[in-house]
């Protein structure tokens, strides 16, 4: 998969592409990433689903949306027109509801890639999501590997909140994933001090923002370091084009945007703007020649590796 | 899109307070030409490097042509965000993303508007009683609140309105009580035809049963907690049942913040109703 610029939306993060076209062309973008489509509709949480924490937003909105069928006839149509290269984001309880989702998806034309959310509670573990546990999150991703046309890349979305990411990025890894999407937002709360009650109807939410960041980075680091061959899109708190240089020097091949977009509408044009004046500034023809860079021992230079991958997703 | 918002960055002409509100005059001439009443406009607080990241949703009170056009923003200090705002001054300048939401629809006819407000809810509708007005169409003003500073327009109703009629909890200011107590009266004696509100959900959720026992139409603009004010971060959702008779959980910042009042199950703000589309368990599944 060749993407035009390394820029991406976040999933959930850009609503279904027409609200932002109203600030910018989606097709500018490297991808668009959807919202986690499901099967059925969802109606989602209820509200308050969104407090605001230093540099941070907690939200717990409950992949609302209107279900594969609707996206498929209103939304995907909408976004191929336009020009965007779409990466549908899936979601789902059970490994039947991803399989069944792909297989839904598979002969539908105008997606570039599938990135599985398997920060998805799962209903036959007790509500715990997939991303978890290698081997749950290893058998979602076969199944929709399984189901996706092979020249669809599967990318695995993949949660920090997990002892050793590691072990679940190799396990996705092996079970057909191919490229890792990190990170989703860590769990997190806040409480309403004046009504002594938590502030999301939810109780807790994922946090994002810049107050996540360094989680990113060090997760994208340790990724990289052990699968140096996998594409990494990374994620998490990105909202200038020093932040996105950041996780690729860390090992991402690509950046998505997510909450600075709530900011900054244009945040993405503006990030990519950012990193290409950064990337030419420090002198590199190439993104690939920045991926992963800060992995070199201390000591060495910045120019003259041979030993990069070419990470082109 | 002749609505379509734009970003810009505006330069801070006046600031002042407004009893228990602040209000700012921003000059944004993107904005202030495409505004219909209703309309909001976002902010960006706190400045370069804010630790804030979610924009606030203001009210416009006023657009003027001065200045290429500007906006007046009308608030209330909350939270640290609105905190930081009040403390703007004239020549600072704002990040700001307008116009946004549905205004308000307005009758094709000249016929007669009671406008509601509640709070600084108010100021969201002397816009609209101009653009009314221009129509040739009679209006007549409820406004109320707690207290008497936290009445937002009196005065400029009283001049506008073909009547105007205050409330406030405390007796304050014009009636004691709320805007639901005094509203049968103005819409029996002006033969109102339909009704416009702009407030807390609770004051509209009053309204609304008002208009629906007298029969005619009613407009909310309602107030929920946005994030990002343009349609993308989910969070400001409220169950509104749709032409179809189904309930959605809908995007104040996108479909709204102007609804029909009857089609809003404000019963069931601050939940998914059991038989919302893709409710959990719910049969629209």
């Amino acid at each position: 998969m060749e993407l035009p610029n390394p820029v991406l939306t976040a999933a959930g993060c850009g609503g279904t592409g027409r609200e932002l076209a109203q600030f910018f062309d989606v097709a500018r973008l490297g991808a668009f990433v959807t919202r986690s489509i499901t099967m059925a509709p969802r109606a989602g949480r209820p509200t308050p689903r969104m407090a605001e924490t230093p540099s941070g937003l907690l939200n717990a909105v409950g992949l609302q949306g209107p279900g594969v069928e609707a996206f498929l006839e209103r939304e995907l149509p909408w976004l191929a027109e336009r020009g965007a290269r779409t990466i549908v984001s899936v979601g789902g309880g059970t490994v039947a509801e991803f399989t069944a989702l792909s297989r839904r998806l598979a002969d539908a034309p105008g997606i570039t890639a599938v990135e599985v959310n398997l920060s998805c509670p799962n209903v036959e573990d007790r509500g715990r999501m997939f991303a978890r546990d290698g081997s749950a999150a290893a058998e979602v991703v076969a199944s929709v590997r399984a189901a996706i046309r092979y020249d669809v890349p599967v990318i695995a979305k993949l949660s920090p909140d997990v002892a050793d990411i590691v072990a679940v990025a190799r396990s996705c890894v092996d079970g057909g994933a191919d490229a890792l999407a990190m990170i989703n937002t860590p769990a997190g709360m806040s409480i309403d001090v004046d009504a002594m009650r938590p502030t999301l109807a939810a109780g807790a939410g994922g946090l994002s923002g810049p107050a996540v960041r360094p989680l990113a980075v060090r997760c994208v680091w340790q990724a990289h370091a052990a699968l140096p061959g996998v594409p990494i899109i990374g994620m998490g708190g990105v909202t200038t084009g020093r932040d996105a240089l950041e996780l690729i020097l860390a090992g991402a091949c690509a950046v998505a945007v997510g909450t600075a977009t709530f900011h900054d509408p244009y945040a993405c044009p503006r990030i990519l703007r950012e990193l290409e004046e950064l990337l030419t500034e420090r002198g590199f023809d190439r993104l690939a020649d920045a991926v992963g860079l800060a992995h070199r021992p201390a000591g060495t230079g910045p120019r003259g590796r041979t030993d990069l991958e070419e990470s082109s997703l | 899109m002749a609505g379509s918002p734009v970003q810009m960055t505006g330069t801070v002409l006046t600031t002042r307070r407004v009893d228990a509100y602040h209000a700012l005059t921003v000059v944004a001439p993107g904005i202030a030409d495409r505004f219909r009443p209703g309309h909001f406009v976002t902010v960006a607080a706190g400045g370069r490097d804010t630790s804030m990241l979610t924009r606030r949703a203001l009210t416009v009170h006023d657009v003027k042509p001065d200045y290429g056009g500007t906006v007046e923003l009308v608030f209330a200090v909350r939270g640290a965000g609105t905190a930081w705002l009040a403390e703007v001054k004239a020549r600072d300048t704002l990040d700001l993303v307008g116009p946004l939401g549905r205004p308000f629809p307005l009758p094709r006819d000249p016929c007669t508007c009671v406008l509601v407000g509640g709070e600084y809810g108010s100021a969201s509708l002397f816009a609209l009683g101009d653009a009314l007005q221009t129509r040739g169409c009679r209006i007549d003003f409820v406004l109320g609140a707690t207290t008497a500073e936290r009445v937002f327009g009196a005065l400029r109703a009283r001049r506008m309105g073909e009547t105007t009629t205050l409330t406030t909890e405390d007796g304050s200011l014009g009636m004691r009580g709320k805007v639901t107590d005094v509203l049968p009266g103005v819409i029996a004696d002006a033969r109102a035809d339909v009704v416009y509100a702009c407030g807390p959900m609770a004051m509209l959720r009053g309204v609304t049963a008002v208009a629906v026992e007298f029969g005619i139409p009613v407009q909310v603009a309602v107030e929920e907690h946005m994030a990002c004010g343009i349609g993308v971060c989910m969070t400001c959702v409220v169950p509104v049942i749709g032409e179809d008779g189904v309930t959605r959980m809908l995007r104040a910042c996108v479909e709204g913040p102007v609804f029909r009042g009857e089609r809003v199950r404000f019963d069931d703000v601050g939940t998914i109703p059991f038989d919302a589309l893709g409710a959990p368990g719910g049969r629209n599944v």
